[in-house]
């Protein structure tokens, strides 16, 4: 027998009503609106990794822009004059920065919002909580205790550095040409607090990252087992390299190699 | 082996449930866990109390009808073991062990132990299999498939649905059940011409009974018992990215 399209969808029809009068209706314990792939828990995460590997790449950037600061004051300060100036005079002064800025805010807008309504549904997910618990014993066992904790502690280090080394709010050089001053003031010996809440955001960033490139590449792509392992390693390695060249600044610094 | 057991006792869906201490003495190490169950059952009801009510059906590990958190863990703490096929002889005299339902809120309590995994029939009623012409046993070789297909559909397949990856989930998903139908049936030919409905209605289903997003952290496929691995939470991802995006 030759069944068309239209046969099937009949034939799926009648069985699944024939499975269901079989079971006790179900009631419905939370009205959505109309569902839409994106809302479901695989889109929300695949725009979470999305932002997230976006998010990556601005890390590398900005992680390698900072080696400027080995250059001496000229290079930095040069360099960040550079990034507002790119483009002049064919584009607009800051075309690049602005450009910047709102891709960053628009991933960090998506990462967070998505991220915020996963929580939400893993918390309702499980309304009565364990007795006892056993350490984790998965895959990405750390992932569990790091992931959404350590966000909390990107999310206040970032508004920190903001006023810290955009804005200069907290920061003792007022003068916003001077990138390099600003780095030295900040990780002054002095202010040794500064200087360990910076690594220890870069920590929780470390742990972060190391699950977050993974998962987001198994959500998106969806490697099988070797390449999720490929991907695994790939993902440590990015995050050793990224938090190594983001604390080699500071410490820099505070141990006097840059002054 | 004297034993120090604490279980979840809860009348019905709608009282509120806690742990009960229970001393039981005399148990063999060659019982198996649920055997063990049944002997406290036995001296609670020839005390005239309510024996604690759990899930089983074939005792033999391949029905998925018995779940129990052991200490924390889903099916206990032997690896790639159900719950009716862990033995006594994993623990020593004088342990204490705590036992809980699945907890999960796409899975109600019903009674003690006993937990209402319907939202997994339904998972499947939205997709979950293939819609075929029925008669006569084709012949085995009518339809080719490779090998490694084959192999791969067959691991996924091992899925027995008793929903440990639920309870061992930080964030109760039910992804990992999912998935290893989404990658049974969407590995073989007779899997394919449903096979973007499937991931949709399925996923739709996952997410209406109310179980929670996957963070790729792996606590299901290390307390599963037929070592479902995690990519088929990749393949998964990608049916469904393909298939949301053709819909789109």
């Amino acid at each position: 027998m030759n069944w068309t399209r239209e046969a099937y969808r009949v034939y799926r029809v009648a069985v699944s009503t024939e499975l269901q009068s079989r079971t006790a209706a179900h009631p419905v314990k939370r009205a959505r609106a109309p569902w839409k792939p994106w809302r479901s828990t695989i889109g929300l995460k695949v725009a979470m990794g999305v932002s997230g590997i976006l998010l990556v790449l601005f890390l590398v950037a900005h992680m390698a822009g900072n080696l400027h600061v080995f250059e001496g004051r000229e290079s930095m300060n040069d360099y960040a004059a550079g990034l507002r100036s790119f483009g002049e005079p064919l584009l607009p002064h800051e075309s690049l920065l602005w450009v910047m800025r709102l891709g960053l805010i628009a991933a960090v807008a998506v990462h967070i919002v998505s991220a915020v309504v996963l929580t939400r549904r893993a918390m309702q997910a499980r309304p009565v909580r364990y007795a006892s618990k056993k350490p984790a014993k998965g895959e990405s066992r750390h992932a569990v205790a790091t992931m959404r904790w350590g966000a909390i502690v990107i999310v206040l280090f970032v508004a920190w550095h903001l006023m810290d080394l955009t804005w200069r709010t907290v920061n003792p050089v007022k003068d916003l040409h001077d990138a390099y001053g600003a780095v030295v003031a900040t990780f002054d010996p002095e202010r040794w607090p500064v200087t360990v809440f910076y690594l220890l955001a870069l920590v929780a960033l470390g742990f972060h990252l190391r699950h977050g490139i993974w998962s987001a590449v198994q959500t998106i792509a969806g490697p099988n087992t070797r390449w999720r392992k490929r991907t695994q390693a790939v993902s440590l390695a990015v995050a050793v390299l990224l938090v190594a060249g983001f604390a080699i600044v500071p410490l820099a610094v505070t141990f006097g190699l840059v002054s | 082996m004297k034993l120090s057991l604490r279980i979840w006792r809860q009348p019905d869906a709608d009282t509120k449930g806690e742990m009960v201490p229970y001393e039981i003495d005399g148990v063999s190490e060659d019982a198996s866990f649920l055997e063990m169950l049944d002997v406290l059952n036995e001296h609670l009801i020839s005390e005239g109390k309510d024996p604690v009510a759990f899930d089983h059906d074939c005792r033999e590990g391949i029905c998925g009808a018995c779940s129990l958190v052991i200490d924390g863990q889903a099916h206990g703490p032997q690896a790639a073991t159900t719950t009716c096929q862990l033995h006594m002889r994993k623990f020593s005299d004088g342990d204490s062990i705590d036992i809980e339902p699945w907890r999960a809120g796409a899975f109600p309590v019903i009674k003690d132990l006993v937990v209402d995994r319907s939202a997994f029939d339904r998972i499947i009623q939205a997709g979950g299999y293939i819609s075929a012409p029925t008669g006569t046993a084709p012949d085995a070789h009518a339809v080719p498939i490779p090998k490694q297909d084959a192999d791969a559909a067959f691991n996924a397949a091992a899925c027995i649905g008793c929903g440990a990856c639920v309870a061992a989930c930080p964030n109760g998903s039910g992804m990992l059940f999912m998935a290893a139908k989404v990658a049974h049936l969407g590995l073989t030919p007779q899997g394919q011409p449903e096979r973007q409905t499937r991931v949709l209605g399925m996923v739709a289903a996952h997410d209406e009974a109310g179980f929670g997003g996957c963070t790729n952290v792996g606590e299901c496929s290390a307390a599963c018992p037929k070592e479902i691995g995690l990519d088929v939470i990749g393949r998964l991802n990608k049916d469904f990215r393909k298939a949301a995006i053709r819909a789109a």
